[in-house]
This record gives structure tokens, sequence and C-alpha cells, in this order.
């Protein structure tokens, strides 16, 4: 497995090998998706799609839907204004949705169409709604384009004169269906009225029942995302997804924001919960009572965590997020990256490892799993956390992995479960503790060998 | 009830009109001719990909010894990272490259002022870091807009480096789908791999495997039959395969097809070029493979190849025949619908016959007619403004290297007794009453699943969860849901055994809740 990786490291500028991240489009499509009825368009060549569609199908086991603008050469020359056209119509009259979500891809950029000019000229059915957002592959990242894809939604929809409705707004960042079942149950629990906005629960991950439905029950409706106008505030979890939408809405509706790291581990998770109690006497015990339950685990566990060696990688939020957690395990990340370029990843990661005091621990932006596995090679670690694709190096090298982030394509049932909140953070130590005694287990001398551990 | 009529009546004006000839009902007696190949219509979901993804994913990227550059975004390089299980194994040289994924990943700047720096650069770091002896470089959409020359790059890295460099331009906007792209690939590897590699001769009974990806291990399947009998397999086109055979392909005796739609160029060309003669053959179904394995013994005329043959396959059948017997017994009278790319649709019919499964509709997603009509309506397929986009190679006869296998009289025999150089398509070999569909889409899906109640949907990841949820089973025909081989003897096991465990799955039974079954449902069996 990866024989030909060599162990000395080489400086490179041009050529991306094994890339810790994909092009803005595909976020797009899954912020999209977390939309009620909504159907994702895709203003490019049909493959664009073809390949957006199927990562997101391996990844959450579910249908992922989405039309395309289908160019060929001659719509790239004279542009896909009428593509364009031809599909919105073609959308509404066989697939019914209420909403379109347009979003680009590299070939439309290329070529300069002007997407706003063509939605300002096209006929749309009396009701329905066309949105876009401009998602250049050859800028960012998928999580990226997901937070374009919101603004986008916002630019379009959010209404500075709708009511005040008391309810808070949150941006849950690009995580999994069971990540935002989990916010929505905590936020349930503080009694907290809220616009949960984008919501792919329900939508990507829509039970089994023998009857397929193009549009499952889950998704931020249209008029919720119209009364995120009339919110008391924000809270946009993920400093580097969903910084871009809090701001739109802001600017457009001046709402506040509040910008929160993802809610991984335990001081994530408390700041999470803290501003959305506002006030500290509205934390229900119950929730206090799984936070006790968590570190009660770490506790336990600690002898199994304490100063293992971990690499994290992946998107930036959730790097962020699971690195903080390892910290707080009492784990040493020894390598933090992801391919997501924007220095304000490093500046998060060192400040979390200088709280813990935690040096020698390389951090990198815009990296690729091909260098994370060369300094492995250079300097090894104990355990992997992150996608599927580093699986690659972990049989390489021969280290546990344990699964978090996107894409996970090759396991069941992780996008049901959370990562995020004291459940989620249960979870992860779950699966820590049970990668690395596993591996102790299977390392040991016969003689050494513990029945309880 | 008409099918047809009740699924085109969903369609507004324009979409009916280029739907209805793609959509055909197979009747006896009647002449059956089909739209294939053409623009697929924005807005209607599609499962085609691009001309990137015929290229790169499909025949250029399973080449194993070469280091595969994707010029482009991120995105395209990404996806078809170790997504589509064309397995390799190192060869002799140790080089195993299909397990990396290599990009430009051109930023902004790359776009505005041109990418061909970067790429240069690339192929400089991609040379220090693995040595490679050969780089392909396949472009993705913006390159082909900004006009970055990559043939110019690429031979330049070959003079610089002394390695063989390639470029396709297979910008994803080319052609209506991948097909466009594999036909970009033949021209490549004909132009500059193939007939590269000395002309060392090869045994008398030597042969190619054209159009055989290796997907969960098929290749090596139908690698070991064939090796059974005593074949020398000279190169394979592409799984598995690598530069130094698929160079060498011009000294091979035989060219056997089996995705006729992806590399059926190389075949022809090689046929004009050195002379070699192709033969289509199916190893998915065991009446195929065994027609096939005939077929390809009577073409080299050996009496003793021709007895190996029937002894491999008498020793073949009689191992699998308890297991397919069975498999059977739960699988007989059950249907299918088979939508995939170019071939799977018409080759796994006969292997579902060989299970008692019948075939209510097949269609295929980037086919041309004569992959549904055969070969004999190409003179009738008309150019359109697409098509022409893509180069036609028209190679010359190679005077030094070209070698009739055959004299004219033993060439004329075998194209009438095992149709030599011929593909009857997939409507010769289908059911009257089933239906033909090119380039099915999601609605059409749906609603075939719904008026056809087909048992079994073959089709791939996208449609997979939808017809799932809808209670139809369904098995990726693309990926074989991460199972396989399928071809071959043994594949046709692992073909039925899979079948059995996904219809029979206990979870089927169980998805309507205890207390939303009647009464009478509720003490008897289940309502799946």
């Amino acid at each position: 497995m990866l024989e030909l990786t060599p162990k000395t490291v080489s400086e490179r500028s041009a050529l991306r090998i094994n890339p810790c991240k994909t092009c803005q489009p595909v976020g797009a499509l899954y912020a999209a998706l977390g939309v009620h009825k909504c159907m994702p368009h895709s203003h490019g060549s049909q493959g664009c799609v073809s390949y957006h569609r199927t990562l997101l199908t391996r990844h959450f086991k579910e249908p992922a839907i989405a039309s395309s603008s289908s160019f060929t050469e001659g719509a790239s020359v004279f542009g896909g204004g009428s593509n364009l056209r031809a599909a919105v119509k073609n959308i509404f009259d066989v697939y019914d949705p209420d909403i379109i979500a347009v979003h680009t891809t590299c070939l439309s950029e290329t070529i300069g169409d002007d997407l706003n000019a063509y939605i300002l000229e096209m006929t749309i059915p009396d009701g329905k709604v066309v949105v876009h957002t401009n998602t250049p592959s050859y800028a960012g990242s998928h999580v990226t384009g997901y937070a374009n894809m919101l603004a986008g939604f916002i630019r379009y929809l959010a209404d500075p004169g709708t009511e005040k409705n008391g309810k808070t707004a949150i941006f849950p960042g690009f995580v999994n269906p069971g990540d935002i079942r989990e916010c929505n149950r905590l936020l349930g629990m503080l009694n907290l009225s809220v616009i949960m906005f984008p919501d792919q629960s329900g939508v990507m991950d829509a039970p089994m029942t023998n009857v397929y439905a193009m549009y499952p029950e889950g998704g931020t409706t249209i008029d919720e995302i119209r009364a995120l106008g009339g919110c008391e505030r924000v809270l946009a979890l993920g400093h580097l997804t969903c910084e871009e939408p809090a701001e739109e809405l802001k600017k457009k509706c001046k709402i506040p924001y509040t910008l929160l790291p993802l809610p991984i581990g335990v001081a994530a998770t408390d700041a999470f919960v803290m501003a959305a109690a506002e006030a500290s006497e509205n934390i229900p015990k119950e929730i206090e009572e799984e936070r006790g339950r968590l570190l009660d685990l770490m506790l336990d566990a600690n002898p199994y965590f304490h100063d293992k060696k971990v690499a994290v990688y992946g998107d930036p939020d959730t790097v962020i997020g699971l690195t903080s957690f390892a910290l707080e395990l009492g784990m040493t990340p020894r390598y933090v990256i992801t391919g997501t370029p924007g220095e304000a990843f490093t500046r998060h990661v060192n400040a979390l490892l200088e709280k813990f005091g935690v040096a020698d621990c390389t951090v990198k932006a815009a990296a690729d799993l091909f260098e994370l596995h060369q300094w492995i090679k250079n300097g090894p670690v104990d355990l992997l956390i992150g996608t599927s694709y580093g699986k690659q190096i972990a049989k390489a090298e021969d280290i546990p992995l344990v699964r978090a982030g996107f894409p996970i394509l090759d396991r069941y049932g992780h996008s049901y479960m959370p990562i995020v909140g004291y459940q989620g953070a249960i979870r992860l130590a779950e699966m820590i503790a049970g990668a690395l005694m596993d591996r102790q287990d299977r390392d040991c001398a016969d003689e050494d060998m513990e029945v309880v551990m | 009830m008409d099918v047809k009529a009740e699924i085109l009546g969903h369609y507004n004006a324009k979409v009916f009109k280029n739907r209805k000839d793609h959509i055909l009902k197979i009747e006896e007696g009647e002449e059956a001719e089909i739209s294939a190949n053409t623009r697929a219509i924005p807005g209607i979901m599609t499962n085609r990909g691009c001309c990137y993804a015929g290229c790169k994913g499909v025949v250029i990227g399973p080449i194993r010894d070469a280091v595969t550059i994707t010029h482009g975004p991120i995105g395209c390089g990404f996806y078809s990272w170790g997504t589509r299980r064309n397995k390799a194994r190192p060869g002799e040289d140790g080089k195993n490259f299909i397990q990396y994924c290599f990009s430009t990943d051109m930023q902004e700047p790359d776009i505005v002022f041109g990418g061909d720096k970067k790429l240069r650069q690339a192929i400089k770091e991609a040379m220090e870091i693995f040595h490679p002896k050969t780089i392909f470089i396949c472009s993705t959409c913006p390159v082909g807009l900004i006009g970055d020359d990559i043939h110019a790059v690429a031979a330049e890295a070959e003079k610089e480096y002394g390695i063989s460099c390639t470029s396709f331009s297979c910008e994803g906007y080319k052609g209506v789908s991948q097909s466009a792209g594999h036909h970009i690939a033949n021209n490549g590897l004909m132009k500059r791999v193939i007939g590269t590699g000395g002309d060392a001769p090869s045994a008398k009974f030597s042969l190619n495997l054209l159009g055989e990806y290796n997907i969960g291990g098929d290749g090596w399947e139908v690698e070991r039959i064939l090796k059974r009998i005593g074949y020398e397999i000279v190169s394979i086109f592409t799984g598995d395969g690598s530069v130094a055979d698929i160079s060498r392909a011009h000294t091979a005796n035989l060219n056997l097809v089996q995705c006729h739609r992806s590399i059926n160029y190389v075949a022809e060309m090689m046929k004009t070029a050195y002379g070699i003669n192709w033969l289509k053959v199916n190893f998915i179904g065991i009446d195929p493979i065994c027609g096939s394995l005939r077929d390809i013994a009577r073409y080299f005329g050996d009496e003793k190849l021709a007895q190996r043959t029937e002894e491999v396959i008498a020793e073949e059948k009689a191992a699998i025949a308890g297991d397919m017997a069975f498999f059977k017994t739960r699988l007989d009278g059950k249907t299918a619908a088979l939508f995939v790319g170019g071939s799977r649709s018409h080759h796994y019919q006969s292997l579902l016959r060989d299970l008692g499964v019948s075939t209510v509709l097949a269609g295929y997603e980037f086919a041309h007619r004569d992959d549904y009509e055969g070969r004999d309506v190409i003179p009738e397929i008309k150019e359109d403004a697409d098509s022409k986009n893509i180069e036609e190679l028209h190679v010359e006869k190679d005077e030094k290297r070209y070698r009739a296998f055959l004299n004219a009289e033993r060439y004329e025999e075998l194209k009438r007794t095992i149709g030599l150089e011929d593909y009857k398509g997939m409507i010769h070999d289908m059911p009257d009453g089933s239906y033909v569909v090119d380039d099915l889409n999601h609605f059409e899906t749906e609603a075939f699943t719904r008026l056809l109640n087909p048992d079994i949907f073959f089709s791939g990841v996208k449609d997979k969860y939808v017809l799932q949820k809808g209670g139809t089973l369904s098995r990726q025909l693309h990926s074989y849901d991460y199972s396989g081989p399928y071809a071959g003897f043994k594949g046709a096991v692992i073909f039925g055994r899979d079948l059995v465990m996904g219809l029979y799955a206990p979870a089927w039974g169980m998805v309507t809740p205890p207390w939303k079954l009647t009464r009478a449902a509720a003490g008897g069996t289940t309502d799946a």
C-alpha cells in the first residue's frame, strides 16, 4: 500500500498528491439538500454533478438528487444561458421542487456566465424560487462551496422586512444529519426556539418505508429562510465555515451573530450550550448530567488516551474540533492538517496547542495526505482521526484509524450518529479508546493479554 | 397499458420530442431503431458523466505504471481517485500508481494567467519523487477554455526527462457523455503507446484483452481461465494494465473485445495498422463464456487447443454446477432491469438467464446506436455537431509490422461462423415485450420501476438508494456493490450468491412495522 511514497519529504509547489479536499460545488450541493423541496442545480457539464451526487451518495448511503445544465462544447463557447433556462423549465415541469438552488462550476465561471442576469431574465413559475451562488472550483474547497451556497440562499431569500420572531438561527456547519439531530436535541432541552439552516436531517438520513420520496420531510423551508431576517440572533458553528453566511445575514438583515467552534469535545460544547442558553440558570440538569457522563468516561479511560500521538486531518472546523477533543483527552496531536486553504486554520489550531502546552506539532492548511504520510514515516503516530482516504496510510503504516468527518465512504450508519455535543464526544471517546485498546490487544504478547482493562 | 406512452405523457413538448426516440419496446418482427449518443437534456437528471470521466476515469486511470496527472481544479482528480474498483497489483517494476491521485489543483491565478507553468512544474515534481517512465496528462474543463497547450508541455517533458508523456484533451464539456472520453483515450493509446514496445513476437495463441477494466477483479478471473487453456495474454486494456504491456499489444494474434463501446476504436485501428483481427467476446454468463472460449479456439484453428478448451469448460462448469443450480431455485421467475454504461446491460442478461431471471428493461448510459442495434447500423449513423468535435483518427497500415494471421478464405469463413469483427448489439438478444431505454433518467427510473415492477434493478450508486427506498432491490453493476468478480465461472457464483443475499435479506420483511400490518398479514409472512 502506497509503496511508492518516499520517506524523504520534498518541496512541492504544483503537484497535489492525494488531496484532503475537493471542489466547491459538492459543498454547495450538500448545503442545498438541507433545504426542503429544493433541487440543487449544477451549472456546468453534467460530469460535475454526476461526481458530486456519487460522492454524497457514497458518504450518506442515501439518494442525493441534483440536476445539471449539461453543457456541451457549444454552450461552453456561447454561454450557458439557454441551457439554464431549459433546465429550470424542465426541472419545475418534471421534478416539481419549490426551489432550485443553482451553483456554478469551473466551466461556467471560466467563461464568465452571469447567473444574476440569467435568473433575473428567466420565467419562473408563480410561487417557485430560483437562487444561485458562485462556486468556482479553482478557489477554496467544498467547505467554501457550502458556505457560499448558504450565503446565496440568504442573499435571495432572507427578508429584512419580516416580523421579529424571537428565534435563534443556528448554522450547524458542514456536518452529518446525526450531528444536526444532536444539536436540535440539545437546543430542545434548552427550550430554545430555533431555525436550523440548513438541515439535512430527515433528508440525508430519511427512513426506509418502501416509498421513495424525492423530497423527504426534512430540510429548512423557504419560509424559514425568509424568516432568518426576523431572528434575534445567529449562532454560527464553525469559524471557518459559517462566518460568510452569518456576515451575509448581518449585512442584509442586521442580525447579530456569534461565531463558535463546531461543538466537538467538552469546551466547544460548553461554549455552544452556554451561548444557546444565554443564562446559566437556563441549562437543565439533564445536560449537566450528560456532560458529567462524558467527563466520567474521559477520566475512567484516561490511561489509554494519555500522551497517545495522533494525526488529525479533514475539513478545517471538524479538524479544529477533533484536535480540541484529542487534547482534552490527554492525547498529543503531532500532525493537524486540512486541505482547505486559509491560514486562519493554523491560527486556531496553534492557539489550542498552546493552551494545552503541546509543542512539536505540525499544523498546515492547504496540505495533502501525501505529505501527511511522509511526515508520519519520519515521526510515527499512534492513531489517525479523519476521513476514509486516510485508510491507505493507516494500512501502509499499520496505524489504527478512527473515522470522523467528510467523506466517509467505507462505513455504514456513521452519518446517523453525532460527533457534536456531549453525546457526540462520548461516541468519539468510545471509538478512540476502542481503536487504541484493540491495537494493544493485537500487539501484546499472549502473557500480557488483559481480559480486564 | 402502454408503458412508454404513460411515461412520455409526463413530459413537456420539448422533452417528449427528445425522449420518445430513446425509449423502445421490443416487438416481435419489428425493426428496432433507437436514438442514442445525443445530448442530455438540461435539467433532466441523467446518470451520465463527462468526457474526462470516460478518458481518465475509465480508460487511462487503470493503467498502473503511469503517473496520470489531472490538469485542473482539484475536484475531477479527487472524484476519480480510488472510486471505480479497477484493481491492480504492482508489476515487475514494482510500480502501482493507481492508489494515488495526482492533480495540478489549479487556483484562480492559474485560470487567469494560464496553467501550463504549473503543469510543467507538476511534471518536474512527479519526476523527482516517482521517476515514472510514463506520464499521462488529462485535462479538465477550464484547461480547454483558457487554452493551455498541454500537448506542448508533454512534448517538452519527453525531451527534458527522456520519458513518454502523453496528453489527453478530454475536457468535460466535449461530446455528450463519457463516450467522447473513451474515444480520445483510444486515440492517444493508439498514437502514443501501442507499437512502441518492441517487436519480440508473442506466442502463437496470444491475445489482447480489450475493454476489460478489472472491476472487482473481473479481469483476473478471465485471465485465469484463458491461461488455463493455454493462451498468452499480451496486454489488457486497461484493468491492471500497464504501458509496458500495452506498448507490445501489436504483437498479439487476436484482440478480444469485452466492452465494445469504450474500446472498439482501438480494435478497429489495430486491425488497420497491424492486421490484428478482433473478436467480440463476453465473459459474463455461462453460455457466453463457453461460446467465447470456443470461438477463440476456432479462430486459432488448432485441434489440441479446441480439446483443451472443452476440458476446461467441462471442469469449470462442473465446479460451479451445484451452486448455480441452488441459486436458480431461489431466483427462478424473478425479473430484472439493467441500466449501466455501454456493455454490461447486455452482458448480464445471459448470466441472469442462467439464474432464471428474465430482463424487462435494459438501457445504456452512453452507448451509441451500434451497441444497441449492432455494427451493421454504423454506416447509417449521422455525425452531429458534438461527435464531429471528437477526432476520428485515421491510421495507416504499418507496412513493417502488419501481419495477417488468417488467409482471406479463413477470414471470410470466421466472419460467418464466429462473427469475427462484428457485434450484433444488445437488442438482438432481448426478449419480446421488454423495453430498451437509452440514457434512462431519474424520473424514468422511478416510473418504469413502478410500471414494470422488476424484482431487481441493476444500476449505479446514484440510483441505488432511490430504488431501495422504494422497496426494490438494487445492485450496483458499475462497482458490484464492493463485491465481485462477477465475470467468468467463479464470478457467476458470486453474482448468484449476491442476488440471493440481496433478495432474501431478512430486513425487507420488517420494513413495515407490525402495528401497520393487517391482522391477517401480521399473522403470516410480510408485505415485502
